[in-house]
């Protein structure tokens, strides 16, 4: 099966990103198929580099990095939600004149028609959040 | 392009917290992609469709006008569910839009018939 998963929540504070995390993780351990994994609301912040955890606790962003990276997964960070946010990529910085970039690997930043396209075409859109 | 049932399930204050604005942003884009879309009203989601909304004071910008715009967006399909509407002692007269007032049974039944649910 085709699945698409929307993370609504930010790391640490919810367990929602958690949950979409170890979701994503079985999906893909039973063999199914994720055609997106989608970062809105306050789970843009799911996407900042400079996130540092203590060392005995998860490192939800790396963590996320890394199975994209194993699975060549497409993660979406909605724009307007990271722009009110701070999260900031090479194309952002320039666009709105930051100092700075900080979207961790793995993540591309890009409207919310990215959302409506992963609904259409997956044969399920799985919602995390609160 | 494919169209699908995409309903927009709102379930939180208009205020405190972005969620139900942050929603209609998808609401209005799923509607520029020509999906069927409806939206579904609960719980404290209810006083969203509210008439009368002042947010100077918060420094918030209101986007109760936004309801009213959803037309011409060809997004018509406004559910609120009775019973969220009662515990907070509104009645339809009390939204700034038309909308179809549904039993909570009943907007399970929509639900169960969409194609995509998102729930904010």
């Amino acid at each position: 099966m085709k699945f698409a998963i929307l993370v609504n929540e930010g790391p640490y504070t919810h367990q929602a990103s958690d949950t979409a995390f170890q979701f994503a993780k079985a999906v893909l351990a039973k063999g199914h198929e994720i055609f997106r994994v989608f970062f809105y609301h306050d789970g843009v912040n799911n996407a900042t580099r400079l996130t540092t955890p203590p060392q005995d606790d998860r490192n939800i962003v790396n963590r996320w990095s890394k199975l994209a990276e194993e699975h060549n997964l497409d993660m979406v960070v909605c724009v307007a939600a990271a722009q009110r946010r701070g999260i900031v990529d090479d194309g952002e910085m320039k666009r709105n004149g930051k100092d700075a970039t900080n979207l961790a690997p793995g993540f591309r930043i890009s409207g919310l028609g990215q959302l409506i396209e992963a609904g259409i075409q997956a044969d399920r859109l799985v919602v995390f959040g609160d | 392009m494919t169209t699908k049932q995409f309903m927009f399930v709102n379930r939180k204050a208009p205020y405190g917290t972005i969620y139900a604005w942050e929603a209609l942003e998808v609401v209005l884009i799923a509607a520029a992609f020509e999906q069927d879309v409806s939206l579904a009203f609960l719980d404290d989601g209810v006083y969203q469709l509210k008439k009368g909304h002042q947010t100077k004071g918060i420094e918030v910008k209101a986007f109760e006008k936004t309801w009213g715009a959803l037309e011409d967006y060809d997004v018509t399909k406004l559910y609120v569910d009775q019973e969220s509407l009662a515990e907070r002692g509104l009645t339809a007269d009390d939204l700034a839009v038309p909308v179809e007032v549904l039993s909570r049974a009943e907007i399970g039944k929509l639900m169960e018939a969409q194609d995509v649910v998102l729930s904010f």
